[in-house]
């Protein structure tokens, strides 16, 4: 039983990464119907720059939650203004273009942020600090650590403010018309620039606060992380059905879940089959994913 | 004549307050990466602050010629679109017999000498090259002219290259046996993934196939006693000349003339096959699927055939790399390289077959040549790929649709 517990947290901190990235994936898929390849590679820029600044302040003395937070907050600020840099360059010029274009724009961006991150800082593997200090209540819990606690609680916040921001608030408002209907969200007079701009600079944070926590919980980063993630993220997204928030968050627990399972009762080796298998699986029997509309098809 | 200087001014002023914005915000961008570096040994940092005024500088030209590219583009898109240069120097290779002829003969007179011209290591190269011509041709089926976006095309060539590995490794079977089966597997497992993916479409799709091709990958890193995992199948046998020896340096010539043959089979199929009833149900189903549904065309049998007739030549170009490298492991054939081919299809150009060559070449020649930049040179070709996406998002060259004149005498009509 205590295994089957062992699996079942790991399973659901995995999710809970899998769901803040899968988020930024659905956010950007649901306005402008666009793969965002790059979007792993924002989750792997926030865990650098989150691994330099608490480098830094560690240097300077600090410790602790207050390390943790600002390095944390730091590396939103910044993945959130790489995710905003690259909509205006590499997206919005090809808003209008043929499908595959955008695409492939964001193959390239990929491509060239993982080489970026590769010559400015390392193409080793490096020791990421444990951010996350033991709970003295935990000790005696064996079959769940702090950190994984500290996970699933930030993820379940995390997705209740951003459902609330998008059900309550202006911005959220606009963010659903724009997902709806482009044009007559623009004729309606709402800044579609602006609603873009601010779906990527949340989704991006969003995936910096999970690169800085798995990166913490793991202990290691390089800079080729944000793909294979990115993947997964993507399969969360497109399993719970693209363009929903709760879907995502189903997507990436019943991803993580099942991986955890997998692994732990089946073979290690076939990880990321499972996954894709999994995928596979769903997409057949049900293409719009667990939690999404299916469409009737205009002629 | 007094010039009016201050309207002028005022935009030069404006632009460079522009690009100081630009730069700054890039500074501002880069610094935690760019400028501090982990020691992980010591724990220390090391602050580079001479790569702060790089991108400050860099980013402040770079925007100029951005926004002046920018600009063209925008000013490019008023003008008509259909009296391009590029168009029209098309139609007139198509059109006029002599040109068409001579050019042909002269492409193939220097491919035919290009062996004795050149180093064995650039033959090689080359072969690499017109590797990935073959294999651009094969996904352009499915991609360009079928409009399934499939990122795990890479499957199939590892199909093709594990099927002539392991026949040569267990069964000592030899290339030219195995190349027309390695062919057929591919095709095969063309139609495994086409048959659950039928109902998907756009992305769906592209994320399914991408999931495929990481499988196959996955299987072939982790079940030895069938591929001897991520170690790889060594000493495959190179292809034989009519049982004659040959010197390494003969087999890349050998192996070079059986690339430019293939590569002229690929293409002369691959336009026939665009012209043909098949094809042409292709390029309608990628235009519009219920309508051509309502046109009496078999949706799923053209994709299935689009499926199975772009994997052959995976299969085949895998055969080829197996018995070019002698070696092969799950490490050639990740997501990566299908992301290379993807881009060489959509590069070059979509839909066209000379800009699926053009974008082959140039996306595998241009970086070997640019070895002394090899540090930089997957940066340069991931912006690359976004810079042509943004500036010509059609391709180098753009697919030219076949059209039927009708003749002044209408007894000569061509029938479509």
């Amino acid at each position: 039983m205590d295994y089957f517990l062992e699996l079942f947290f790991g399973g659901l901190t995995r999710g809970s990464i899998y769901a803040l990235i899968a988020l930024g994936y659905t956010m950007v898929y649901g306005i402008i119907q666009l793969i965002n390849f790059a979007h792993g590679e924002i989750y792997m820029i926030g865990a650098f720059t989150a691994l330099v600044v608490a480098s830094a302040l560690s240097l300077l003395g600090m410790s602790g939650l207050s390390l943790l937070m600002l390095s944390g907050v730091i590396a939103m600020i910044y993945s959130a203004a790489y995710g905003f840099t690259m909509e205006k360059i590499a997206y919005k010029p090809l808003r209008d273009a043929q499908r595959l274009s955008p695409l492939i724009s964001a193959i390239g961006m990929s491509i060239f942020l993982q080489n970026y991150v590769l010559l400015a800082q390392t193409s080793d593997f490096v020791s990421f600090p444990a951010l996350i200090e033991e709970f003295p209540f935990m000790e005696s819990v064996t079959i769940m650590r702090s950190s994984e606690l500290v996970i699933v609680v930030t993820t379940a916040v995390a997705t209740t403010l951003l459902t609330l921001f998008i059900k309550f608030t202006r911005m959220g408002k606009a963010m659903r018309a724009v997902a709806q209907d482009k044009t007559m969200a623009m004729l309606l007079g709402v800044n579609v620039n602006r609603v873009i701009s601010a779906t990527f600079i949340i989704g991006s944070a969003l995936a910096a606060v999970g690169g800085v926590l798995i990166s913490s919980h793991i202990g290691q980063i390089n800079f080729y992380i944000g793909f294979i993630a990115g993947i997964k993220a993507f399969t969360a997204a497109v399993l719970g059905g693209i363009g929903s928030i709760p879907g995502a968050v189903i997507g990436g627990l019943v991803l993580g879940w099942t991986e955890s399972f997998a692994t732990g009762y089946v073979s290690s080796d076939y990880e990321d089959v499972f996954a894709f298998g999994l995928l596979v699986f769903i997409l057949i029997f049900r293409p719009a994913g667990i939690l999404g509309k299916t469409t009737s098809e205009k002629v | 004549m007094k010039t009016d200087w201050k309207p002028l001014m005022q935009r030069v002023s404006s632009e460079i307050i522009k690009s100081i914005v630009v730069s700054l915000w890039f500074v501002f961008l880069t610094f935690p990466l760019m400028v501090m570096k982990i020691r992980p040994l010591d724990q220390t940092i090391e602050w580079r602050w001479m790569n702060l005024v790089y991108v400050g500088v860099g980013a402040f030209f770079l925007s100029f010629v951005w926004r002046y590219l920018m600009a063209r583009k925008e000013r490019g898109s008023e003008k008509e679109e259909g009296d391009s240069w590029q168009k029209r120097i098309g139609m007139k290779i198509r059109s006029d017999k002599r040109v068409s002829v001579s050019g042909l003969i002269g492409v193939g007179v220097f491919v035919l000498i290009f062996p004795f011209l050149f180093s064995s290591y650039q033959t090689s190269i080359m072969i690499t090259a017109l590797m990935y011509v073959m294999l651009g041709l094969g996904l352009n089926i499915v991609v360009g002219l079928a409009g399934l976006l499939d990122l795990g095309y890479v499957a199939f060539y590892a199909v093709g290259a594990y099927f002539y590995a392991l026949m040569n490794h267990h069964f000592g079977i030899g290339f030219w046996a195995a190349l027309p089966f390695a062919g057929g597997l591919a095709a095969v497992f063309g139609i495994l993934l086409g048959f659950p993916v039928l109902r998907l479409k756009g992305d769906y799709l592209a994320i399914v196939t991408l999931g495929f091709g990481e499988i196959i990958r996955l299987i072939l890193e982790n079940w030895n006693e069938l591929s001897y995992g991520p170690s790889g199948i060594a000493g495959i046998s190179r292809p034989g000349f009519f049982g004659i020896e040959l010197t390494l340096q003969q087999h890349t010539v050998y192996l070079f003339y059986i690339m430019v043959a293939l590569v002229a089979l690929t293409t002369i199929v691959v336009s026939r096959l665009r012209n043909s009833r098949i094809g042409r149900a292709w390029i309608a189903l990628r235009e519009d699927e219920v309508a051509c549904q309502a046109m009496g065309i078999d949706k799923t049998r053209t994709k299935l055939t689009a499926f199975a007739l772009g994997a052959t030549w995976a299969g085949f170009v895998g055969c080829i790399f197996a018995a070019k490298t002698t070696f092969i492991n799950p490490a050639s054939f990740t997501f990566m390289e299908s992301a290379m081919i993807l881009s060489i299809v959509v590069l070059g150009g979509m839909g066209s077959i000379v800009g699926v060559m053009v974008g082959a070449l140039v996306l595998i020649l241009l970086p070997e040549y640019l070895r002394a930049f090899s540090e930089y040179r997957m940066l340069a070709f991931g912006a690359s790929m976004v810079i042509i996406m943004v500036f010509r998002p059609q391709g180098i060259i753009s697919g030219i649709r076949q059209r039927y004149e009708f003749r002044k005498q209408a007894q000569q009509e061509v029938s479509p």
